[in-house]
């Protein structure tokens, strides 16, 4: 599985457009709202949390459709399902890639983002600590979706309305825990729903794939 | 003994029978060449003994024990070849395939290049490196020879042979009447 890791990592960086583009829609998307709202700091400070995590979702999304689309295309899906490694196994290294490439990325950048939008600078830590099991259970259901919507007609549509219904939990508990004032429930109940798609998002994404390779 | 065994495999797809009742074996060394018409399904058999696409009825077995029962090690005894090459255009062909099996298929001097910069000929060359590189035992080979000029052509016959000389055992489906000793057909 590292092998295969290795060398998707490899192609992710001679598609290094991809990434920053995800990264440019966040950045991009997060710096509108001070244009619509008005640049008042009580306004955009309160809602900063939820600018923040919004468009780290809808930025995920965005190299989705590529995730496993080429591969189906070019016939390199067919390769996957016979290296060896099950399905749920290719599968799960899709989802590790999709988080380097893009969840890692979106992490490291949200903070500078937040502190734009006027976040008080002691929150930033509780950001990044519900980012980081938020972007991983993104990269999750996304794989999953991406899986499931492969080979269908308009998959890039699709993916979002399968993904973003799945990531209202997330979200909740993501966005609730940056401004409550006892954040550990709402952490705790972000780091037990990883624990759940962990194991069930890769099995699913795993029999996706082969229904689709059929 | 026979390594691999079908018998009487069925396979649908959606809601077509494509074959039904198709039974065949292969020793080592042996190669089976499939014969049909378009649409004849070549291409679903060699899936289906891929693994990629479920049996309908029958089953395939390799040394006397149900094949597919456990499919990852029933896929590290498979290289693939499909209608597609599987080509990676941002990877250089030195990084889809390493070794003298590039050479083989005279693709040594453009190992440094993209595979984007590689001609759909050169691609097939390139995806039938991988299928020699791989050390499998079992090749399952889909119209390896499109877009393949008569000297490469000679080249896959040489790897063929090679590969069936060190025990291997190929299962391929072609229009191209290739030069290949003690051939065994299945006409679908």
């Amino acid at each position: 599985m590292m092998g295969m890791i290795l060398r998707e990592l490899k192609l992710s960086l001679r598609h290094a457009a991809d990434t920053a583009a995800s990264l440019l829609f966040f950045i991009i998307a997060g710096t509108l709202f001070p244009f619509a709202l008005g640049p008042g700091p009580t306004t955009l400070s309160a809602i900063a949390a939820g600018v923040v995590w919004v468009c780290a979702l809808l930025a995920a999304l965005l190299p989705l459709d590529r995730l496993f689309g080429a591969d189906f295309e070019d016939g390199t899906l067919d390769l996957l399902l016979l290296s060896g490694l099950p399905a749920y196994g290719v599968a799960f290294a899709k989802t590790v890639v999709h988080w380097l490439t893009t969840g890692l990325p979106l992490l490291i950048i949200s903070a500078p983002l937040a502190v734009m939008l006027r976040m008080p600078a002691e929150r930033l830590p509780l950001l990044v600590l519900t980012l980081l099991p938020g972007t991983m259970l993104l990269s999750l259901l996304g794989t999953l979706a991406a899986a499931i919507t492969l080979g269908a007609r308009r998959a890039a549509v699709l993916m979002p309305l399968i993904t973003l219904p799945l990531m209202i939990p997330t979200l909740i508990f993501g966005a609730s825990a940056i401004a409550s004032p006892h954040p550990a429930a709402a952490l705790y109940m972000l780091g037990a729903m990883l624990l759940a798609a962990l194991p069930l998002a890769p099995l699913g994404a795993g029999a996706a794939l082969r229904a689709a390779a059929e | 003994m026979h390594l691999l065994t079908a018998l009487k495999l069925s396979v649908f797809r959606g809601e077509r029978l494509v074959f039904r009742d198709v039974s065949f074996s292969l020793s080592a060394g042996g190669i089976l060449v499939l014969r049909g018409a378009n649409g004849a399904g070549k291409s679903s058999l060699l899936r289906a003994l891929a693994g990629l696409t479920p049996l309908a009825a029958g089953e395939l077995r390799w040394a006397g024990e149900n094949a597919l029962e456990d499919l990852p090690t029933h896929a590290r005894r498979i290289a693939w070849l499909g209608h597609l090459d599987a080509v990676k255009p941002a990877l250089t062909a030195g990084e889809h395939v390493t070794g003298p099996a590039l050479a083989a298929v005279g693709l040594a001097p453009f190992a440094e290049l993209p595979a984007r910069l590689l001609s759909a000929g050169q691609k097939r060359r390139l995806a039938i490196a991988r299928v020699a590189a791989s050390g499998a035992k079992l090749w399952l080979l889909d119209e390896p020879t499109t877009g393949l000029d008569t000297a490469s052509i000679g080249k896959f016959v040489a790897l063929c042979e090679a590969h069936r000389g060190a025990g291997g055992m190929i299962i391929v489906s072609t229009h191209t009447p290739l030069d290949l000793r003690d051939v065994a057909e299945l006409a679908l």
